[in-house]
This record gives C-alpha cells, sequence and structure tokens, in this order.
C-alpha cells in the first residue's frame, strides 16, 4: 500500500488517481500507523511552506514522515512537498523545512515571469531508478519558490527557467519532484511509476 | 525554455459536450471525460472545459465532469463558465480542475479575480477576455456573457488591470477572427502579450499550424486555442506540433 500524506493542503484527487491508474492499491491517510506500515509514501503538496509546516507541527506530521523516512522505504515529495522535504524556505518569511535533504528553498529572482508555469524539459544529471526506460522530455511546472541545493549529488534532474532549477532530487530512499508527475503526461506517469516500483521491494536485498 | 502549449476547448453543456466532436472510434461523442482521455493520448498540453450550461443542475453536473475527468488524464485543465463564487471556485478545484476561468463575472466584480487570487494563487485564475474592434474608438472592446454584450471597456487597459489584481493567465479570444479559420488575431495578441507579463492563452481563428506558428512567434502567445479544427480532424495535435518543431518553436 502506497501511503498519500494527507494533511490538509492541497487537492489529493489527481495523484490519488495516477497511482491508481498505475495499479497500486493507495491510501490518503493522516494516520502516524497506517504511514509507517505503508511500502512507499508520497508526500504532495500546493499552498505556501510557511502553513503546510505549520500543519505538519500541529499533526504531529511531521515526526511522522522523519521516522518514516528513518526507516529506509521510499518517500517521494511532489511540487512543494518536495520542497518540505529541505532545511528551509524563505516563503513569506523564515520556516524551517523537514530537513531530510539539505538545502535553501528560495524565491525566482529576476525580470521574468513567476510562477514558473508550463511545460519545461528536463535535463538529467545522473543515473537513477526513476529514468529506468525514459528519454529527456518535457513536464508540467507551477512554482515560484525554488530549491538550492547544498549538494550536487542530490540532484538527478534540472530545468531551465532563466538559470538552471532544481526539477528532481534524490538520495537514497527520498525522492522530491518540483513538477507535477501526475499532470506531466506519459513522462510524468512513467515517472511516477518507476518510483512506485521501488516501493515494492525493500531497499536492501543481496542478490 | 517553457514550451509552447497547444490547447482543446470543449464546450459542455449540462454535462455533455456540444458542437459534436468528430473522431473515430468514439464510444460517446458527447462525453467529455472520453474526449478529454483522447485528446490527452494525442499529445494536448492543456484542455479547456467551457461549462455553457444555463441551470444550476447543470453546473452541479459539471463538477461530477471535473472529477472524473481529473482522475482519467495526466495533463492540467482548466473549467471556465458561469462561475461567479470564491466557493463556486473551491469546489471546481477540490473535483481536481487546476485551473479556473472567469469572464463575465470578472467585468462584473473584478474583486473576484482577486479574491480568487489570495485564496488558491495566481496560478490558478486563468481570466477569460472576449475582445472586438471598435471602429469608433480605433482600439478593442471587452465584451461579456458570450460575445453577446459590450461591455464599454478598453481591452488593453481591462487586461492589465486583471493582472494587477492577480490573474495568472489570460484566455483572450478574438471575436473578429473566431470561426473564420483565417489565423489568429496577431495585432490584438501582440498588443496584449506586450503590456502584461503573465502568460496569453490565444483563442479565435486557427486554421492551420502555420497560423500557430504566427501566433508564437508575430503574436507572442504562451499558448494557442482551438476547437472545431481539432474537434472536427481538420488538424490534429500532434500534426500542428511537428510543423512548429520544424520551425524550431519550443514545443513538447
Amino acid at each position: 500500500m502506497i501511503a498519500i500524506i494527507d494533511y490538509g493542503m492541497g487537492n489529493l484527487h489527481s495523484v490519488s488517481k495516477a497511482v491508481e491508474r498505475l495499479g497500486y492499491a493507495y491510501e490518503v491517510t493522516a494516520d502516524k500507523e497506517r504511514i509507517m506500515n505503508a511500502e512507499g509514501a508520497i508526500l504532495p503538496g500546493v499552498g505556501a511552506f510557511g502553513d503546510a509546516m505549520e500543519e505538519l507541527e500541529a499533526t504531529g506530521l511531521k515526526e511522522t514522515i522523519i521516522q518514516y523516512a528513518a526507516s529506509g522505504k521510499p518517500l517521494l515529495g511532489i511540487c512543494l512537498g518536495m520542497q518540505l522535504l529541505f532545511t528551509q524556505s524563505e516563503e513569506h518569511g523564515q520556516h524551517a523545512g523537514l530537513n531530510l535533504l539539505p538545502g535553501q528553498v528560495v524565491r525566482f529572482r529576476g525580470d521574468f515571469k513567476v510562477p514558473h508555469m508550463g511545460w519545461n524539459r528536463l535535463k538529467f544529471h545522473q543515473q537513477s531508478p526513476l529514468f529506468r526506460g525514459l528519454e529527456e522530455g518535457h513536464v508540467y511546472f507551477v512554482h515560484s519558490f525554488h530549491v538550492q541545493l547544498e549538494q550536487d549529488g542530490d540532484l538527478l534532474a534540472s530545468t531551465d527557467y532563466f538559470g538552471q532549477v532544481t526539477a528532481i532530487v534524490g538520495r537514497n530512499n527520498v525522492y522530491g519532484m518540483q513538477f507535477h508527475p501526475e499532470k506531466s503526461g506519459e513522462i510524468g506517469m512513467k515517472l511516477l511509476d518507476n518510483y512506485l516500483s521501488l516501493c515494492r521491494k525493500p531497499l536492501s536485498v543481496n542478490p | 525554455m517553457l514550451a509552447k502549449r497547444i490547447i482543446p476547448c470543449l464546450d459542455v453543456k449540462d454535462g455533455r459536450v456540444v458542437k459534436g466532436v468528430n473522431f473515430v472510434n468514439l464510444r460517446d461523442a458527447g462525453d467529455p471525460v472520453e474526449l478529454a482521455a483522447i485528446y490527452d493520448k494525442e499529445n494536448a498540453d492543456e484542455l479547456v472545459f467551457l461549462d455553457i450550461s444555463a441551470s444550476s443542475e447543470g453546473r452541479a453536473t459539471m463538477i461530477e465532469v471535473v472529477r472524473e475527468t481529473a482522475g482519467e488524464i495526466s495533463i492540467p485543465f482548466t473549467v471556465g463558465g458561469g462561475i461567479s463564487s470564491v466557493d463556486h471556485m473551491k469546489n471546481l478545484l477540490r473535483a481536481g480542475a487546476d485551473k479556473i476561468g472567469i469572464n463575465t463575472a470578472a467585468v462584473l466584480n473584478p474583486q473576484l479575480v482577486s479574491d480568487g487570487a489570495r485564496k488558491f494563487g495566481s496560478q490558478c485564475i486563468v481570466v477569460a477576455v472576449d475582445a472586438k474592434y471598435n471602429e469608433a474608438w480605433g482600439e478593442w472592446e471587452v465584451y461579456t456573457h458570450g460575445g453577446r454584450k459590450p461591455a464599454g471597456i478598453r481591452a488593453l487597459e481591462w487586461v492589465r488591470k486583471m493582472e494587477q489584481l492577480g490573474a495568472g493567465e489570460l484566455l483572450l479570444t478574438s471575436m473578429d477572427a473566431d470561426g473564420t479559420k483565417d489565423g489568429f488575431d496577431i495585432s490584438l495578441t501582440r498588443a496584449v502579450a506586450d503590456l502584461v507579463s503573465i502568460p496569453v492563452i490565444a483563442s479565435g481563428g486557427a486554421g492551420n499550424s502555420g497560423h500557430f506558428y504566427e501566433v508564437f512567434t508575430a503574436g507572442g502567445a504562451d499558448a494557442g486555442l482551438a476547437a472545431t479544427i481539432f474537434h472536427y480532424k481538420e488538424l490534429t495535435i500532434q500534426g500542428v506540433k511537428e510543423d512548429l518543431l520544424k520551425k524550431g518553436v519550443e514545443i513538447r
């Protein structure tokens, strides 16, 4: 079972249905035990960083997610959910994140359109199980803030929007996608499918 | 760089697609969910549903259509038509719509745009502007009620005001070009695109893939929208995209 973590932010319908179409059982849940027992988890999110962290703290989900990530089972943050994985965000004041990955969430700065909204092309930076059977292509972004990584090694894919923008991150069992895979056509569904297939097997199996 | 978007538009009345759609292998030519799924497969970048239901029952049905569509497709979609309250927006967004299109209601109550943007974010708010050239003014005038009523508002002033109020995108329909298949209204689109720094979706007049090229280059549009020519297979989305790609336009 895939736990889609529900903390009252944003619309979980599209991502849930995408998981269902890919043939995985899922549960939209805020229950600690259900999340800890899941084979994989997705942390979605639309809205403001500070509000989201407040919700996660008020509901105790912050601790649950940190514990879950420590268990070694796969975790995928989508859009705001990816940003929440990082150290800190400057969206409407400084807010601490889950700090599962080191980095800062900062606003786009420059003389160009914000939000970065629309289809933009992924550039892969390293091999990843998420990219199995995939070529670089366009995915759908909607965001005004972006992640500045502290460690280049966490960058799996970027896109170009008046400079390099972090698009997919990954370290061990923790992954994030800044764009919406559930709104990104075939490529998005394949990325999601590749992530979900990681949730099926234990991570440390000796062949 | 962002890819230019090709967007088919479906008119829906009481939960059924109107203005016939001429696809083969269609189980039900009036089913908006099935059509949306087909356009997703045909590589549309986004979809627009225009709800032309006149009754509240028809509008309630639209929520169901949205919920089902969101479960079937993997591209973003906008719902517009008759949306005049923040609650109504919330219901459609909760059901899975990505963006809300506001037209007449924005003219009657511009604050709806700012209220919606504040509550859901600018990226959710698409202001639809129907514009027609007014000879006496020597510029374009805004129309409401599906293009039936002149609003007495200058379109170029209007689009700036909408941007200031928090519109995330403009869906700009040229009533002069609409239905002609002679091409988008390049001068209108260019005038608007030069004035605002939010994306402009050009609509009205598409007849061939060259028209999309023109509106993306000379017109400065970020997206091109069409209905009949796609529904009747006079053009395919993939065909338009292949032509654009050959001419060096970034598409997905």
